[in-house]
Order: C-alpha cells, then structure tokens, then sequence
C-alpha cells in the first residue's frame, strides 16, 4: 500500500504504535456501521443531557425551594424525569458502543486499556450515582422536615457524579484521536491533557443545559400535564418561560464554548467540510435564539406550534453537530488508520508464506519419514523428571528401581497417575499421547537408565 | 499485543472479571428472568381473587426487583463489557464481528426490557382498575417475555465460546449460535432462574407481609409451589447440559481423556446440582404443607446452595473453553492457532505492538521476559499474587532456586501435560527470557503496575529482515 504525503509525514514527525486490526470481516459495510454510530450516538447522548441537566435543575429548584416553597415541588417533579431518563440513557448507550467497537476497534480499545482504571471506575459510578438518584426521588417527601440538608446533599453527590462520568467517556473519545500521544499517556489524568478535552466538556455541559431546558419546557408546557395537582402554584405559561430562558442563555453561551472548542482543536482533523458544517449548525442555533426570543417575549399559554418548530430547528443543529464530530474523527484518524491496514497486510502475508512452507516441509518430512521416537516423546515428562535428580517427580533411576522388568506399569501409570507422595503435586494424565508412544517413552527410560552404567548398577545392586 | 495491555497484577485479571461478571449473573437470573413472570402470577392470582393483599406483595417486589435490576443489574451487564475491552479487546472485538447481528438485536430486547420495567412498575397504581389492570397484567407478560429472550440471546454467544461446533469451518453466524450447547445450557439457566426466583421472592414475603398471617401462609404456598414446579424440569435441564458438557471438551482439546481437574470440577457440579435441587425440593415441599416451619434462617441454605451451584457452575463453563478464548481459532491469550508458527520461528516480540523490548538480546533478558509474560501469559495469571506464576512452581518445584532448564523444559511442553494451556507462542530465545524473568520473581515480589505504559516504537525495520524467503 503507497502512503499518501500527509501519511508519511505523519510517520515522520511522531513515534506512534501501529497494530494490526483485527483479522475478521466486519459483519456490515462500514457505513451503515458509521451512520448508526452517529444516530444511534446521539440519541444516547439526549437522554445523556437530560440526565445530567436534570440532576443539576433538581438540586438547584431545592436549594431554591428553601425559601419559595414552589420550587422545591418543582425540583422533585424534576427528580421524577432523571430517574426515567438516566435508565434510557444507560440502555442506549450499548448501541453506540457495539458500532464503535466494530468501526474503531483499534482506536477505542486502546484508549480504554490506557485509561484503564478510570474507565473501568465508571461502572461503580453509574451504579452509586443511579442509587442516590433513586435515594433522593424516593425520600424527596420522608425527608421534607428534619432532614432536608441532607437531602439537598445527596442530590448533590448525584449530580457531582453525573458530571464526572461523562468526563471520562469523552477522555476516552478524545484520546483515541490521537494515536501519536499513546506513548506519552499514563492512566486518565495524563490523559486530560491530550487535545482539548476541557473545551468539549463544557460545550456538553452546556448543551446538557439547553436540551433539558426545552425538554422540560415540553414536558411541563404540555396542555395535559395535570398542573393543578402537580405543581399548583405555577401556571404552564410561567413554567415553560422559566424553560426556555434557560435554554436561550445556555445556547448564548455555546457562541463562546463552540469557537473555543473548534479553536483548540488539534489541526489533525480540521478539514473544509468541517467547518461549513459547524458554521450551518452555528446559524441554525442563531435561528433557534431568535424564535426562543421571541416565544419568551410573548410569554402566553397557547402550546402553539413553536415549540415544534423549535424542536426541529434543535434537531438539525445537534445533526450537523454531531456530524461535524464524526467528520473530524475520520479525517483525523485516516492516516493512522492507513497504517494499521497495510501492517495488517504485511502481516497476513507472512502468515500465507509460513502455512505454504510449512505445508511443503511436512512433505518433505514424510517422505523421509521422520521417526517418532522415544527421547523425543519424553521431552514432555522432562519437566518433571530427570536421570538421577528429584524435580517435580521422581528420577528415572527410581523409576528403574519399580518398573525395570514391568514396561507396562508405566504406560498403565502414565494414563491414570495415581498420587503417591505427599510432597510432590499430582502427576497429570498422559492418556492422550496414547498407548504407542507411552511405551515408547517407557522403553526410553529404562534404557536410557540402563546405559547410564553406574547409576543404572546403583540402583539395581539393592535389589540383587 | 495489538492493543495495551491492562494488567490488574495481585488479584488478575480473571477474579476481576468474574466479580463483575458474577453479579450480573447472580442478579439476572432470579432477580430478572425468573422473577418477572412469578410477579406477574401473583398480580394475576389478585386480580382474580380479589385480594388486594396479593396486589400489594406483588407491587412491593417490584419495587426491589426494579431498584436493584435498573442499577446493579443493568450496570454489571454493561460493565461486562468494559471489563472485557480491559482484559481480552483481542477476543470480544472477534467476537463482535461475528455476533454483531446477536448483540444488536439482545440490545434491542433490552432496551423493551427496560422500558417495559418502566411502564410495568411506574403505571401500578394509576392502571389499577378494569380493562387498565389487564392492560397492566399483559405488560407484565411482555416484559417477562423480554428478559427471558435477552438471555436466550447472550447464552448462544457463550455456548460458543465453549464449543464453536462448525464455525471454525462454515464460519457463519447460525452455526456459531445454534451451537452444541445452546439448547442444553438454556433449558439449565432458565429452570434455574424460575427455581432460585421464588426462594427469593420468599424472602421477601417476611419482610412485605405480617408475622403468622393467613396471608403470609398463602404467599408462601404460593411460592414454594412455584419454585417445586421448576425444580422438577431443573433436573433433567441440569443432567441435559451435565452429560453434554464432556462431548464438547473432547471436541475442544482433542485428547484422549479430559484432564483430571476437569473430572474433578465436574464431578463436584453433579454433586452441588444433586444437593441443591434436593434440599430445595425438601423445603419448598415442607413450604407448601407447613409454611410456618420454614424460617428465614432456613431459608438461607438453599439460597446458599443455589449460589455456589451458579457460581461453579459459571467457573466450570470457563474451564471448559481452556486453552481458548473463541474455541479452535484463538486462545486465551489472544494469540490465534494459525499465528502459532509464525511466533514459535520468530518470536512473538517482533511483531507485538505493546511491548518495550522488540527482540530478545543478551542485555535485556529479564526486561524482554517480562514483555513476554506481558504479552503471553498475563491474561490468566499474575506475576505474584492469585494464580500466579511463582505460586505455581513453587507448588511444583519447591522453594529452591529453580533449575533453569527445567523451567524451559516446562514451558515448552505445558500444552500437552496440562491441556488447559495454550502452547508457548514464542522462540527459543523468548522462553529463556521468560525463564530468566520467572527465575526473577522467585527471589523478588516485584508486580507490575504500570503495564500499559510500556511502549517503545519499533526499530524501523522490524521483522520484513528475518521473515523473507
């Protein structure tokens, strides 16, 4: 395979490790792999978002709901969607990870052995934080009176793990685009360090922001959401202007998350497409901030169809984003990847050389008929038993000393050993080298004992 | 050696894995599986007789079932398969190219799994009444369906773990999944979750029901009905699979006779199945006559049972697929069979990814020996901590200095006096380095902790030199 320009003076300027992939069919053409990975990824990381703009909103409207009452409803019915949302979130992301396993085997493997412990940590996370969610849901009422700080503090302990777990999937995501820092990388906290994880971390902080505020924008400012009983002292209208500002501001703040982001981006995966595409997405949020403008201006209670519209613009932003992303990865691990499949080929073809010579050299050996013979079979007992020594077993010359006259007993031992001697382990079974080559071997050890003059009249002369 | 290596040296990588993996198993077959549809009898025993008090029992195991299912359980699962890209990216990223079809569609059941737990637990108390109540009662059935099918997803990939049946050959995704041991191994987990489902569900009802009520004695029948009806087909299911499983270890290692572990290993499953169905039939018989005489104390004991029988069970499953990871096509440690002569001519250094030491020299044996531990033996083992490579020659050796030939003589032949290894997959010189690193460790607890971080780039001509014609 020829490497292109840019590959070589890839190869060039960094020391990178290039293994082989592994060598078994994809079961899918890569694209439809690759598309799912994009849908199915993005998907996950909505309920992602909600999770963890939930669990922060909750325990905000709590502390909140310290001095206004209404608030604190709010935020348990807020507690009332993560429980939901983070079980979806969970359930979808296994999905994403099977197509990223099977499109970036190398690349995402990889970066997970590296950052190994961190990466292993997030089960136990999840797990804790899902407890404490339910924890916080489940007492919201119990706990109104006495132990409300408490309360306050394990819903806190939820969101604070919710905001690390999703650290450390993107270190991962982010480290295994670049191949030429694995060397340098030790654990997850070197890791932090290559490309630009913090950047993309607050941007996902804040989209998490934006999403679950037009999520619950939606969610309360649906005409069926039963208010009156819920949430008594807000009204849908007030509900869904609360949402939405939260969603305007957050999305104000992505203009300055977003060039930050794309402006510390390593240059490895910048490419044109990439930035026409960030720039669509960029003037559709525009488009999103003026019609969110707009429906918090007019502040009525009609479910118009703004919210739909709102919904679709969102969506096409988070499309292009999330393309951009995918994009960016490709372009920047093409190289790399290149590498990886003219070593694999390298390699393949070593492997069809040796099977064909080895193939011929078989021939060749039954033509002279290579004999099997008894010290060659016995290279399997040496590691336990020698001429005169005690290793793991007894000596050949004890041997001799039970069996010289009775070849059979070792070929009858050999096949089911029994344990005799408490200070030795237990001898395995030889049964299937099979009754031939067992005498064989054991012809071999008595003769070879026998010619061993001296040690062989040794152990003999006791006996005579 | 493609990937970098994640070593979790002192407790290994196995007894990591088989924590996680335990839990999930442990958790998901009586818990999920066999739980789900005893649930939906007693809400349907409720509806019918119009006791609320089934109703309620019904509701509050629900309740724990979907705690624990949605976080520990849901988690560990997941966890398996962060656990594996630690430990053997090699094997599940083969396994997902011919899976992928299997996962994907196990992942679909599971998200409805999931979803279905939701609505099925979240819309108890608002679908109460009428036609809603059966609508709560069907999905109920659906969601029992569900998680019953997610495992009969996942125990098609792990039968062929065992045993690949024709794949090595066809190659195909059917013949890898309807391998020898489906059948047997799904009837054996199946039974078994409907069984161990009602001891637990059992005790559950001392702490939803009050103390020497009519109604605890009822729940109780109930239950220890369910768990004698399941333990009748478990023993068929448990000698299907028990009789089946030396078939496919001959399939695998290709000897004569199995080894005397594995003999051994089997013998105690047919003993703890024997006791465990035994004592569970006892107390789940004397639940049904004398409610009252079973206590939670006694109670404690066929759950023990049931426990250590999964968990041998479990250990003897993984016994079975030794000396290979995806049976006769890679082994454990990732090194493929048709590799195998390319690594013993060459070594397996010059072609590793991962390691620091690219070739045995004369100056680097202990350092090269320990890249070739890395790279050939730490899938399994430890350098000093469980089922370590000290610990198992001290136990056959002794604690005086090993003999170095010995030692080589051992390694080069372990395949064959212990067929549960794979073969050395390395040179001459690779051995002697390996021997050099063992006979190290002997006189040194050194462990490695920093495995992942040995990397050097390879010399710029690695190996195009030695493996020309």
């Amino acid at each position: 395979m020829l490497l292109t320009f840019n590959q070589i003076v890839f190869v060039l300027l960094t020391t990178i490790p290039i293994p082989r992939d592994i060598d078994l069919p994809l079961p899918f053409s890569s694209w439809g792999l690759k598309f799912f990975l994009v849908v199915l990824f993005l998907l996950h990381i909505l309920f992602v978002n909600l999770m963890v703009g939930g669990s922060l909103l909750a325990v905000f409207f709590e502390i909140l709901g310290l001095n206004q009452k209404k608030y604190d409803q709010l935020g348990k019915k807020i507690t009332e969607t993560v429980t939901v949302n983070k079980s979806l979130a969970v359930v979808l992301g296994v999905g994403p990870l099977l197509c990223i396993n099977l499109v970036y085997t190398i690349h995402f493997y990889s970066a997970n052995t590296l950052t190994g412990y961190a990466w292993i940590s997030i089960i136990p996370l999840v797990i804790i934080a899902f407890l404490l969610a339910y924890l916080h849901k489940y007492t919201w009422l119990n706990w109104q009176e006495k132990n409300k700080k408490f309360h306050i503090f394990i819903g806190s302990m939820a969101a604070f793990l919710f905001l690390c777990i999703p650290l450390i999937f993107l270190t991962n995501i982010n480290l295994m685009l670049f191949p030429d820092k694995w060397p340098e990388v030790s654990g997850f906290f070197s890791s932090l360090r290559v490309g630009n994880v913090f950047p993309r971390y607050f941007h996902f902080l804040t989209a998490s922001l934006a999403l679950t505020g037009l999520f619950l924008a939606g969610w309360f400012g649906r005409k069926k959401y039963p208010l009156e009983t819920a949430l008594p002292e807000f009204s849908h209208a007030e509900l869904k202007k609360i949402f939405y500002k939260l969603t305007f501001y957050a999305t104000v703040a992505q203009f300055a998350f977003g060039p930050l982001l794309l402006f510390t981006l390593p240059y490895s995966g910048i490419s044109i497409t990439l930035i026409i595409i960030i720039l669509v997405g960029a003037a559709l949020a525009l488009l999103v901030l003026w019609y969110l403008h707009r429906e918090i201006k007019k502040g009525n209670d009609q479910p118009g169809y703004s919210y739909a519209v709102i919904i679709f613009i969102f969506t096409l932003v988070v499309i292009a984003m999330g393309t951009g992303r995918h994009i960016y990865r490709e372009v920047s691990l093409a190289p790399h990847r290149a590498l990886i499949a003219s070593e694999s080929e390298r390699f393949h073809a070593i492997l069809l050389a040796t099977r064909m010579r080895l193939a011929a050299g078989q021939g060749a050996g039954e033509a002279l008929g290579t004999a099997i013979t008894g010290e060659k079979i016995f290279v399997n007992c040496a590691a336990c038993h020698a001429v005169d020594k005690i290793l793991a077993g007894p000596s050949l010359v004890e041997i001799y000393s039970l069996y010289k006259d009775n070849p059979e007993g070792i070929v009858k031992w050999a096949k089911a050993p029994g344990k005799k001697r408490p200070q030795f382990a237990p001898m395995p079974s030889f049964a299937q080298l099979g009754d031939e080559k067992l005498q064989l071997v054991a012809d071999y050890i008595l003769e070879t004992v026998r010619q061993n003059t001296t040690s062989g009249k040794a152990a003999e002369s006791p006996q005579k | 050696m493609d990937f970098p290596q994640f070593f979790f040296d002192l407790i290994g990588n196995r007894l990591f894995m088989a924590i996680i993996a335990s839990i999930h198993v442990f958790i998901n077959h009586p818990l999920a599986v066999g739980a789900y549809p005893l649930i939906v009898l007693i809400e349907w025993w409720g509806r019918r007789t119009g006791k609320v008090e089934w109703d309620r029992l019904a509701y509050r195991i629900t309740f724990v079932l979907f705690i624990i299912t949605t976080t520990v359980g849901a988690l560990t699962g997941v966890g398996i398969w962060f656990t594996t890209a630690l430990i053997a990216p090699f094997g599940i990223g083969s396994l997902l190219r011919v899976f992928f079809w299997a996962w994907f569609t196990e992942w679909l059941v599971f998200i409805s799994e999931v979803i279905l737990i939701m609505i099925y637990f979240l819309t108890w108390k608002r679908w109460s009444e009428g036609l809603m109540k059966k609508v709560h009662i069907g999905f109920g059935i659906f969601l029992a369906a569900f998680s019953w099918l997610t495992m009969a997803i996942i125990v098609g990939i792990l039968g062929f773990m065992m045993d690949s049946g024709t794949w090595p050959v066809t190659r195909t995704f059917i013949s890898g999944f309807f391998n020898p041991l489906y059948l047997p191994q799904l009837a054996f987990r199946t039974t078994y979750a409907m069984m161990t489902a009602g001891l637990c569900a059992w005790f559950m009802i001392f702490f939803f029901t009050e103390k020497g009520s009519p109604f605890r004695r009822q729940a109780v029948r109930l239950v220890a009905a369910w768990s004698f009806g399941w333990a009748v087909p478990f023993i068929p299911s448990a000698l299907w699979y028990w009789y089946r499983v030396p078939d496919s270890m001959l399939a695998n290692i290709n000897v004569g006779l199995m080894t005397q572990r594995f003999m051994h290993w089997h013998h105690t499953l047919a003993v703890i199945m024997l006791a465990t169905v035994g004592v569970i039939s006892l107390i789940t018989l004397i639940g049904i006559i004398r409610p009252r005489y079973i206590t939670g104390l006694v109670l404690l004991v066929p759950f023990v049972l049931g426990i250590w029988l999964l968990g041998h069970f479990e250990r003897v499953r993984e016994f079975i697929r030794k000396p290979y990871v995806i049976a006769d096509y890679m082994y454990s440690n990732g090194v493929k069979i048709e590799e195998m002569p390319v690594f013993q001519r060459d070594g397996i250094l010059p072609y590793a990814t991962w390691v620091k030491n690219h070739r045995v020299t004369s100056v680097n044996q202990l350092d090269a020996g320990c890249d070739v531990f890395l790279v050939t033996c730490s899938r399994c083992h430890t350098t000093s901590g469980l089922n370590s490579l000290t610990a198992k020659f001290k136990n056959l050796y002794g604690p005086e200095p090993w003999d170095k030939e010995v030692l080589n003589a051992f390694l080069r032949t372990m395949h064959v006096t212990r067929t549960y290894m794979p073969p050395f997959p390395g040179n001459d010189a690779e051995v002697e380095a390996l021997v050099t690193y063992i006979k190290y460790l002997q006189n040194n607890r050194e462990p490695i902790f920093d495995a992942q971080a040995r990397w050097q780039p390879k010399p710029a001509q690695p190996v195009d030199s030695m493996s020309s014609p």
